[in-house]
């Protein structure tokens, strides 16, 4: 057996987050420094694993199976596809960031570092695992720091917002859970034995009504997680009451995980339900995508802001997704990832702007372009980014998702399209009031621009936010077998076939010489 | 060597953008300005080589292929060298370099000034990516970095609320025509699973049925409207004149807002299948000329004249391009590329010698202290008002030549354009003579003054080029429709009429030109008139759009949104959650007996729940 590089991916954060809390007490300024230099080590990992993942293959790699409990089918199967690939190396990057970016925390740091580092190896966990219980663990385990860091170290309504997060989450996981036992039992009626293996499970015939309730179970689990309209009231809460790493980590990966499982789990065990589906989860993805939009407009605190435009944006994310397309699903798993780090960055530049002024009402700033330029020019640059401007990450994301769209749900995707004149209008209109015009508010004359640590924490996230934009392939083409082997699944389950287009005229790929 | 040519010519802006954000504020005045303007001026030089063979007519056009950028939609970054984007290369890079070098001196002293000129660089990459762009979706990345480049530029001044939010309107607006343009990218990907020029446009006569083509060509015109500032999204234009003088030079009268333009004559080809969209672009076109003339009229603010008489400009164009007539249509893009650049640099010459008045009623008798800017500004006047020899009569001539030629219903177009030209020769006028005209009224301390050499400099350029831009193509020598005609291969492009009639139009046209100037001078010349009536606001407010517009998206729309936000969501959605959350609070009141506090006894309940719902699901699901 070869390295087994995704447990090594799980282990060392949570190797370091004991270590953390090893730490002697008496030393609290060692916490931090010790878990951001620990959380560098699954980054070493994770962009090991890139380098070596194979491109043009769409099935799992690196995969490690060992049986775990045999009379239930148990085992601790990992894997890595095209897929998860990119969610494991983001989840990888972001953590360092945070964790860089929590230096204003200064109450029970240990606790605090460790829980980061724990979060981050359920997260992992999460992407990784191929065995629906090790994913049931670890999508569970990432609740309770996850809980902790909103909880403990967040703002003032921080209860309230963690219970409502961990309410609304355990809800969906209690379903999820009796999906999961439904299916295992289900796999034992057909293969003679419980399974609660993925892989295995794909090979169990399962009844058209089955497949409904045992995608609504999963579904709804997800759903929440997205969060897909209606179920997103607990979102806003949460990231404005969590502190900014747990912001970023909660916008950047954990919405993620939601998405993922809908394509991981519902698309590739559920085909007939998802075809069935397919109108009301475009629905809901097209609602959330304007209404995300228009509820951020009018929000008072950028951080909130912040939060609604991750509704709409997630909202395309699932509107690729249920395209069932290549260009719509491949637009969705790189929209995912462009999401991750443009949100990600958002988030940190409110939590700086924070740290310096101790409020995020839009309107206590106004001016701010002249006193921190740098600041400004990140700000904007990363709002355009979000806003979907050609030759940035989103544009990429955005126009998968839309063309893709447009294929099979034509008029969903042209709803879809004014969310882009939405994205403008709540963005530049925030910038607007908080940046230019005069200085209004005495307090922000004599702010200081970015620091040194805070340029470090932004730059990787603005240079992978223009190399997405200018040269996507490589994500892509790793991206690309894994989306066509979902696809083909669902043709080859169902009756429904992915659209030709450009019937009637013989193209090749791209252009021809003029 | 054309792919490395054009290549450098795209990226040297490129890199003077990079290098003026990075190093901008390091350098000291006025080097970011002279780099800047080095970068286009080189890239005017290397496209000017790359155009020799095509100048020639020995080349076929070229298609340069840098790289894959979106794989799956089959787009590769790539672009096309065809007499339209060589014409289009050169008067941006040309019109370009002269405006950054005008620059130069209008912007000395602003405490920016190195970030002013890599936002212009900035500029010139986009809108070369816009015009190079060999498929629809590279044409959509310059397309949206030019509206960037428009935003920066025009809120350039930020610390003014007005110019932060010129900006921002601008890049909104735009995005509402942009919905159309990215609608007509999915149906072009529907149709065709390509992007590319060449293979659309082979295609499109067995691909697209009259109801798909005139979708398609609909929505480009939505994008095309919202760009080049046409009814009903002209909205944006008049307060982009926030910006510094030279960018609206540049980018809010010579090439920008001439891109609408240029799609609509690079789609020709879909156009032509689609008989109702090209009629609905001339409409668009006449009418929007027609109505901002008319608002032109009962401007004070020297930019808003210019603003609104580029809207009206702007409309001509596309009545020529709705007419089929693209190389007329290209032709005025060119001149009016010449003659407003060179009326705006000139006013930003008499804004800065009145130091920095805007306002016409507090100008006048400016002619004796600026005589460079009035000789120059003087060729741009005559050349608007369509007076011969002067570039701007032979192509607005041939635009109402050819669209008067297609007959029928087109000569109440026609009818539209000609009252436009007299329109326009009246306000022009007004303009001259509130300017330069009658007896000073400037303020107190005001001491007008001719601009340095590196602005007048640029002012003489282009004041050349207005006086004989127009001779390129004239009915004796039509050299630019030579040019032109292989790009429009398979378009059926309009003819002139022939036998007397083109010069009886043409008798006709100057004539109403004449009337225009004739009667505005009577007006005009001696003592300033303020006027009052009713009408007279109506135009001065441009006919209460803007109004129309803030009641209904800022107020209608705003209401709308915080009902969603504090209504629907807070007290709707999150309120049956909270409600939810209470009830089940009191129901385990009730329950309390039950409740021991212990998370482990609610793992229990949860435990027991699930393995019951299970029990439900394999008993009475059955499956």
């Amino acid at each position: 057996m070869d390295f087994p590089i995704l447990t090594t991916l799980i282990v060392l954060p949570m190797a370091a987050g004991i270590a953390v809390l090893l730490l002697p007490r008496r030393r609290p300024e060692l916490a931090l420094p010790v878990a951001i230099a620990s959380s560098l080590l699954p980054l070493g990992a994770a962009l090991w694993m890139l380098v070596q993942f194979e491109t043009g293959v769409g099935g799992f790699q690196f995969v490690e199976d060992v049986s775990w409990y045999q009379p239930w089918g148990i085992s601790y199967h990992l894997g890595v596809d095209g897929i998860s690939l990119l969610l494991v190396v983001l989840t990888a990057l972001l953590f360092p960031i945070s964790l860089l970016a929590s230096t204003s925390i200064k109450d029970r740091i240990h606790g605090y570092a460790a829980s980061m580092l724990f979060l981050e190896a359920g997260i992992i966990g999460v992407f990784l695992a191929l065995d629906l219980v090790v994913f049931f663990v670890f999508w569970e385990v990432m609740l309770v720091p996850m809980y902790f860091i909103i909880g403990v170290w967040g703002g003032g309504r921080r209860v309230y917002a963690a219970i409502k997060f961990f309410l609304f989450t355990a809800f969906g996981s209690a379903l999820m859970l009796a999906g999961i036992l439904s299916l295992a039992f289900l796999a034992r009626d057909q293969l003679g034995a419980p399974t609660f293996d993925f892989v295995k499970l794909l090979d169990v015939d399962l009844a058209r009504t089955a497949q409904f309730w045992l995608f609504a179970a999963f579904g709804l689990s997800f759903a929440i997680k997205v969060p897909l309209f209606p179920l997103h009231t607990w979102l806003p809460d949460a990231h404005v009451e969590a502190p900014t790493a747990g912001s970023v980590i909660l916008a950047g990966v954990l919405l993620k995980m939601g998405t993922y499982g809908l394509i991981r789990f519902n698309l590739t065990l559920f085909p007939e339900a998802t075809v069935g589906l397919v109108p009301v989860l475009a629905t809901l993805a097209v609602i959330g995508i304007v209404y995300g939009a228009v509820v951020a407009i009018v929000q008072k605190d950028i951080k909130r802001l912040v939060a609604y435009s991750s509704v709409s944006h997630l909202g395309f994310v699932v509107l690729g997704i249920f395209a069932l397309t290549v260009q719509g699903l491949q637009g969705g798993v790189i929209q995912m990832v462009n999401h991750g780090l443009t949100t990600g960055a958002l988030f940190l530049l409110v939590g700086m702007i924070y740290e310096r002024r101790h409020t995020r009402e839009i309107s206590q700033f106004g001016g701010l372009g002249s006193v921190m330029p740098i600041y400004a020019g990140v700000f904007l640059f990363t709002a355009f980014a979000s806003i979907g401007l050609p030759g940035l990450n989103g544009f990429v994301g955005e126009f998968y998702i839309l063309m893709g769209s447009f294929l099979t749900l034509p008029v969903w995707a042209i709803i879809a399209a004014t969310g882009v004149v939405l994205a403008a209008v709540y963005l530049l209109w925030a910038y607007q009031r908080m940046f230019t015009g005069p200085i209004t508010v005495e307090e922000n004359r004599g702010l200081r621009d970015l620091s040194v640590r805070e340029i470090v924490i932004l730059a990787p996230l603005v240079a992978l936010i223009v190399f997405l934009g200018v040269y996507p392939k490589p994500a892509l083409e790793r991206i690309e077998p894994s989306v066509d082997a979902i696809l083909h699944r669902i043709e080859q389950t169902t009756d429904y076939r992915v659209p030709d287009f450009g019937a009637g005229v013989v193209i090749t790929v791209g252009e021809h010489g003029e | 060597m054309v792919a490395v040519l054009i290549s450098l010519a795209l990226l040297l802006p490129l890199a003077g953008f990079v290098g003026l954000l990075a190093f901008g504020k390091r350098v000291p005045e006025p080097w970011p300005g002279v780099v800047a303007t080095a970068t286009v001026a080189v890239a005017f030089v290397l496209a000017l080589i790359a155009a020799v063979d095509v100048f020639s007519g020995t080349a076929v056009p070229e298609t340069v292929t840098w790289f894959d950028w979106l794989p799956a939609l089959g787009v590769q970054a790539s672009f096309l060298w065809d007499p339209l984007s060589v014409l289009m290369t050169l008067v941006v890079t040309g019109v370009g370099a002269l405006i950054h070098a005008y620059s130069i001196g209008y912007m000395h002293g602003d405490e920016r000034y190195g970030r002013f000129f890599a936002y212009l660089n900035l500029f010139i990459f986009s809108m070369l990516m816009l015009v190079l762009g060999s498929n629809f979706a590279v044409m959509f990345v310059g397309w949206e970095l030019v509206g960037l480049s428009s935003y920066l530029l025009i809120s350039f001044w930020f610390e003014k609320p007005t110019a932060a939010a010129a900006g921002k309107k601008a890049f909104v607006v735009n995005r509402v025509g942009d919905v159309g343009f990215l609608v007509a990218l999915m149906l072009i990907f529907n149709a065709f699973g390509t992007f590319g020029f060449h293979a659309v446009f082979e295609n499109a006569p067995a691909t697209l049925g009259t109801g798909m083509a005139t979708a398609i060509t609909l929505m480009l015109m939505l994008g095309a409207a919202g760009k080049s500032a046409q009814l009903p999204l002209h909205v944006w234009l008049p307060d982009a004149m926030e910006g510094p003088t030279p960018v609206s030079a540049l980018i809010h009268a010579a090439t920008m807002v001439t891109a609408g333009v240029y799609m609509v004559a690079r789609t020709g080809a879909l156009f032509q299948l689609a008989p109702i969209s090209a009629g609905v672009v001339a409409t668009v076109g006449a009418v929007t000329a027609l109505f901002a003339a008319t608002i032109a009229l009962a401007q004070f603010d020297i930019k808003r004249v210019l603003a609104y008489s580029t809207i009206s400009q702007l409309g001509y164009m596309f009545m020529a391009v709705g007419a089929a007539a693209h190389v007329a249509g290209i032709f005025h893009l060119m001149t009016h590329a010449f003659f407003k650049a060179l009326l705006f640099l000139g006013a930003g010459s008499v804004i800065h010698g009145v130091a920095g008045e805007q306002d016409m009623r507090k100008m006048g008798g400016l002619g004796r202290a600026m005589p460079w800017t009035l000789g120059t500004m003087t060729v741009a006047w005559l050349a608007i008002s369509g007076i011969p020899p002067f570039a701007g009569f032979w192509s607005k001539d041939e635009i109402l030549a050819s669209v008067f030629g297609r007959g029928g219903p087109w000569v109440i177009l026609w009818a539209v354009g000609l009252l436009t030209a007299l329109l326009t020769a009246f306000y022009m006028t007004r303009m001259m003579w509130m300017t330069f005209g009658g007896t000073p009224r400037w303020d107190d301390g005001v001491h007008p003054h001719e601009s340095p050499w590196t602005m007048v400099g640029p002012l003489t350029a282009l004041g050349g080029l207005a006086l004989v831009g127009g001779l390129v193509n004239t009915p004796w020598k039509p050299a630019l429709e030579h040019f032109l005609h292989p790009a429009f291969e398979g378009v059926g492009l309009a003819e002139l009429p022939g036998g007397a009639t083109p010069w009886v139009l043409a008798f006709v046209s100057v004539a109403a030109g004449i009337v225009g100037i004739a009667a505005a001078t009577r007006r005009y010349r001696g003592t300033m008139h303020v006027e009052d009536s009713g009408a007279w606001k109506l135009l001065n407010r441009g006919y209460y759009v803007d109004d129309a517009y803030a009641a209904a998206f800022a107020g209608g729309g705003g209401a709308a949104a915080t009902w969603a936000a504090e209504s629907f969501d807070g007290g709707g959605i999150d309120g049956a959650v909270n409600g939810i959350a209470r009830l089940t609070g009191k129901v385990s009141g009730w329950l309390r007996p039950l409740q021991t506090g212990l998370v482990r006894s609610y793992a229990v309940a949860v435990m027991i729940g699930t393995v019951g719902l299970l029990a439900w699901f394999l008993t009475r699901g059955g499956f």
